[in-house]
């Protein structure tokens, strides 16, 4: 691999021990995979922030580095931890959960990178430009950032992440190349799309059937932000697509090549089969929304739907702390909460422990969600729209 | 034989080998160096102070941090020789600073052969059958 002068350095150890390891780690990473060079990037988001997933080993590898000096070099957003980092007594997260994910947490401060928590950082401040190159590690951010925003990521594990925000760049192959990120799998959708849930479906339906391909959907004619966000998140998930584009609405899909493609079509029935695949038939204990963390448009909408209503059952929507804060000033958060549901912010129920908080079956309108659930946190699941959810448990 | 060079650095030491992958997270313990992973044909076996010889990783990416931490409990093995070294071994091997070389045919190392690690070069030499 070509390295300049100021990587060779690096690689010879003039910067310290950490930025030494870090960018060995880059340099074998991209001689795996074939990269010619390293590229600079614009942002890092660092996965590997829950207790849960991590555990001890991750623990003492991240206080470990925090003590030896490691800085990070750009913008860095941190995803989910395993609890709301503020109100975590309140929602009754265990004690000795609490003290091990609040130590990751400070060893990340202490690097440098910015205690957000989200895997919406595009919704919270990280926000990359059209081409920029990025080291993302959240799939459902990841999916984002280079389907519906245009920029350039391949879908980095935690530590390589994180070594790219110490470094400041990544090697160079995969989607960070033009001619990797073309489609191979044409998919048209017959199928009226409408609310977030059917997105969330129809990403679960396709990531299982095409797994790791690119994916270029014809017959879609408007979506959100939060309904792409809800398709991107199904179908890294029940799949691993890094990438999607969608004719009319994705920035890249007029000048990727499309033609001669396998195709497949998805219809009305396809996602109706989703519903009833993941409804497990019984009454939800929890309802939470927010995989991936909800933008205040989401909460408006629930707030809407809570106002002068009374929950039978906890129901949370989670974000991002600074969404949270928006729901907080107009005053969304109180007709939630009136009704008896939280607003939680830096966690969701896939990296939570909710298992072990006496929950068994969970209502979600996330289809990355419904894929997670049943394994991390051994929940039986009901996938429904959120109207359907909240009308189950008013 | 020579190989590519996942790590660098310079190991000698008993080959332990395993013909199935290794999932190092939730596999080996990460106080005791012990193999955990039920069924495994090391189960049971440690990697401690090992030139640990397997075809290549699996399951959970948190396996890199227990290479880590294996190396900073003392329990690790003195170098890893793959067949292909996947990315969690990878990361874990140069978090750790472990000696690791791959696109060796691991076939060829017999279980306790001794074994000569330097992994700046690339190269693996079997020094005295077990």
């Amino acid at each position: 691999m070509y390295l300049t002068k100021e990587e060779e350095k690096m690689l010879d150890g003039e910067y310290g021990e950490v930025v030494e390891r870090m960018f060995r780690l880059l340099v074998r990473l991209g001689d795996i995979y074939g990269a010619e060079k390293m590229i600079p990037i614009g942002s890092a988001q660092i996965a590997g922030v829950s207790y849960k997933s991590i555990g001890d080993p991750g623990l003492e590898f991240l206080e470990d580095m925090a003590s030896k000096g490691a800085k990070v070099k750009v913008l860095s957003f941190l995803n989910p931890a395993g609890m709301d980092l503020e109100q975590w007594k309140n929602l009754g997260f265990p004690e000795d959960f609490a003290e091990k994910q609040l130590r990751i947490i400070e060893a990340f401060r202490k690097m440098g990178i910015v205690i957000t928590s989200t895997c919406t950082p595009y919704l919270a401040g990280n926000l990359p430009r059209y081409r920029e190159h990025i080291a993302w590690s959240e799939s459902s951010a990841v999916s984002f950032a280079n389907s519906v925003i245009g920029a350039r990521t391949n879908r980095e594990g935690g530590p390589s992440a994180l070594a790219a925000a110490i470094c400041g760049r990544t090697p160079d192959y995969g989607l960070h190349r033009f001619e990797n990120r073309q489609p191979n799998v044409k998919v048209k959708v017959e199928a009226k799309l409408s609310r977030i849930s059917d997105y969330g479906a129809l990403g679960y339906v396709i990531g299982k059937e095409i797994k790791n391909k690119i994916p270029y959907f014809v017959g879609i004619k408007n979506a959100s932000v939060d309904q792409l966000k809800s398709l991107g998140a199904a179908m890294a998930a029940s799949g691993a697509v890094a990438l999607y584009h969608i004719e009319g609405i994705t920035p890249e899909a007029d000048l990727v090549e499309k033609d001669g493609i396998e195709e497949i079509s998805i219809e009305e029935r396809d996602i109706k089969k989703v519903y009833e695949d993941l409804d497990c038939g019984e009454d939800p204990d929890i309802v939470i929304f927010g995989c991936p963390h909800a933008s205040i448009r989401e909460i408006m909408d629930l707030a809407n739907l809570l106002s002068n209503r009374k929950l039978k059952k906890p129901l949370w929507i989670c974000t991002s702390r600074s969404v949270k804060e928006l729901s907080d000033r107009i005053g969304l958060t109180e007709i939630i909460e009136r009704a008896g549901g939280h607003v939680v912010s830096d966690t969701c129920m896939v990296v939570s422990p909710i298992e072990k908080m006496g929950y068994s079956t969970t209502g979600v309108n996330s289809g990355k969600a419904a894929n997670y659930l049943p394994g991390f946190c051994k929940q039986k699941v009901v996938f429904a729209s959120m109207e359907e959810l909240v009308e189950r448990i008013t | 034989m020579k190989g590519r060079v996942i790590s660098p650095g310079k190991a000698e030491g008993r080959a332990l080998v395993s013909k199935e992958p290794i999932g190092f997270y939730g596999g080996v313990d990460m106080k005791t160096g012990i193999v955990i992973e039920k069924g495994h044909p090391l189960e049971g076996k440690s990697v401690k102070d090992k030139i640990l010889v397997f075809p290549c990783g699996k399951g959970s990416t948190v396996g890199s941090y227990v290479i880590y931490g294996l190396k900073k409990n003392g329990v690790a093995p003195l170098g890893i020789i793959n067949k292909e070294t996947e990315t969690i071994v990878a990361t874990g091997a140069i978090l750790a600073g472990i000696p690791c070389i791959d696109g060796i045919d691991i076939e060829k190392i017999p279980d306790g052969a001794y074994v000569i690690m330097d992994a700046d070069n690339g190269i693996v030499e079997i020094k005295e059958e077990p």
